[in-house]
């Protein structure tokens, strides 16, 4: 059997929403290359709304497909649908990660998370 | 896809001689050793011809040859034979290095906990130990001494017969595991001053699940398996006969091919690091001249190990990494931290690991594809941008 399934493996080789967005209006970092793992998110938010997110990512290959399939589930969503996203629904939506990979999706949703909260800040908004 | 394996480090394809060795025992003297008719006695004909085969490989006497299920089996029992004869002495100081195997370094933390004082030497940047580190470590107190003859992830051959010279003045028993160096590179264990040698048949074309432990004479071991008097009462169990055959066979072979592929390899391997070298903040691990022929090792700075192993397997190309990833812990290679790189660069390492099958073809496809790969994955890896834009410091 191989590592990953055939979804992580996709959006590995394939990952969906990788750059930047100059004019981001969140942004969120986190992890450490201590352990060999970064995720920075890139929100662009207009009316409540992800009008276009993107990514960098450095790490494992399910740490990019983490990353990618996260940017796919919150694309065109309304912030409240972001706020609920969780690491299990993006593992899921790749059918599955090994266990001992399941803090890749874990570090996707703090990613999403960090980058709202960065928005809520530089917009004064209230969470 | 032609693939192209790369990774001869972790395991090597058997020879067409050893398998055929390998199957000719299994179909025709498939006899207990143990037992006394012909068939039997075939079998064990075959084992004490391959001890001959094993011994003369390394300069040693047969008796001096204990078949095990392979080099980390020999490593346990070497450290620990060691150990036990030291304690009947009252000596209980074990030395080794900062780079050695897991089956080196947990048994050595094993015997910590039973109450032996251990001492673990650096090594320097090019992954070498100091012969007079090796010198002041030893006490009057000390049992043991192992140093492994080539590392497995860097390649470096560390100054053994320098430092069996030293434990020789110093009556202290001196063990190398010689996994990735047996049949690769010329072992002479009279010469190089070694008391206790591992080895294990899967890295020079043999099976897996066989190795040896070479003894010198007069050294007590202690049986790590109890049971039956089987490798003269050291090594209790049936003997894997099909694998002891084959692993003769293929050392055999191996001792012969050796000058000529280590040449071979040699020159493939230095242009395979030319290759590496130019891509940007990227660095060899290890010594670039005392290396073993078949290893070549980088880290490449801005990227991770395991997703640069994935696209390469998608290149039909087989390596392995000391990234964290690739081993499910949180800390890269321990080798790599030894010589001194940092976490952040470590998680970016490969090795690659030629045979004396690799080609020039192989060789030039692997530069462009690790080239490619690597600016791929820097594309969109934040901590190279954080590096390009100036707002962190190049390592490499």
């Amino acid at each position: 059997m191989a590592l990953y399934s055939e979804k992580v493996m996709d959006h590995f080789r394939n990952p969906r929403n990788v750059g930047v967005i100059e004019d981001a209006n969140g942004v969120g970092e986190v992890g450490n290359a201590r352990c060999g793992d970064i995720m920075k998110m890139y929100l662009k938010i207009e009316d409540d709304v992800v009008k276009d997110v993107k990514f960098e990512t450095f790490g494992c290959g399910s740490a990019i497909a983490s990353s990618s399939m996260a940017t796919e589930l919150i694309k065109g969503k309304p912030l409240s649908e972001v706020k609920q996203l969780t690491n299990e629904a993006v593992a899921e939506a790749l059918d599955g990660l090994p266990a001992y990979k399941m803090h890749c999706s874990v570090l996707a949703e703090e990613a999403i998370q960090a980058a709202l909260e960065d928005y809520y800040k530089k917009t004064n908004k209230k969470d | 896809m032609n693939r192209i394996y790369l990774d001869n480090a972790a395991t090597t394809k058997m020879s067409e001689k050893a398998i055929e060795t390998m199957t000719a025992c299994m179909r025709e003297s498939f006899g207990n050793p143990s037992s006394l008719y012909g068939l039997g006695q075939q079998a064990k004909d075959i084992i004490e011809e391959a001890r001959v085969a094993v011994a003369s490989a390394i300069n040693a006497s047969p008796k001096e040859i204990f078949f095990t299920s392979g080099g980390s089996e020999a490593d346990n029992q070497a450290i620990i034979s060691a150990a036990n004869i030291g304690r009947r002495k009252g000596k209980t100081h074990l030395v080794t290095t900062s780079i050695e195997h897991h089956a080196v370094l947990h048994t050595f933390k094993k015997l910590e906990k039973e109450g032996f004082e251990i001492t673990i030497l650096p090594v320097n940047s090019n992954g070498i130990v100091d012969l007079d580190e090796v010198k002041n470590a030893i006490t009057d107190k000390t049992a043991l001494v192992s140093v492994m003859y080539a590392n497995n992830e860097i390649g470096t051959i560390q100054p053994i017969r320098e430092i069996g010279a030293i434990c020789r003045e110093k009556g202290v028993l001196f063990h190398t595991d010689a996994v990735q160096a047996v049949g690769h590179i010329p072992i002479d264990v009279q010469s190089d001053n070694v008391d206790l040698l591992s080895s294990s048949a899967h890295k020079f074309h043999g099976p897996k699940g066989v190795g040896f432990l070479y003894a010198k004479k007069g050294i007590v071991l202690t049986n790590i398996i109890e049971g039956g008097a089987q490798e003269r009462g050291k090594r209790a169990g049936t003997e894997n006969v099909p694998g002891i055959a084959a692993m003769a066979a293929a050392l055999t072979e191996s001792i012969e091919k050796m000058d000529d592929a280590a040449k071979r390899e040699t020159l493939l391997r230095d242009r395979l690091i030319k290759g590496l070298s130019q891509i940007s903040h990227s660095a060899l691990n290890g010594d670039a001249i005392r290396r073993l022929p078949g290893n070549v090792s980088f880290c490449f700075e801005g990227i991770e190990g395991e997703s640069l192993l994935l696209l390469l397997d998608d290149k039909g190309i087989c390596g392995s990494s000391g990234s964290a990833c690739t081993s499910g812990s949180l800390d890269p290679s321990h080798v790599l931290l030894a010589i001194g790189r940092v976490h952040d660069v470590a998680h970016g390492s490969l090795r690659l690991s030629l045979s004396e099958e690799t080609t020039e073809q192989e060789i030039d496809f692997a530069i462009e594809a690790v080239s490619d790969v690597v600016n791929h994955l820097r594309s969109f890896s934040p901590v190279w941008r954080d590096l390009t834009e100036g707002k962190t410091k190049f390592i490499l």
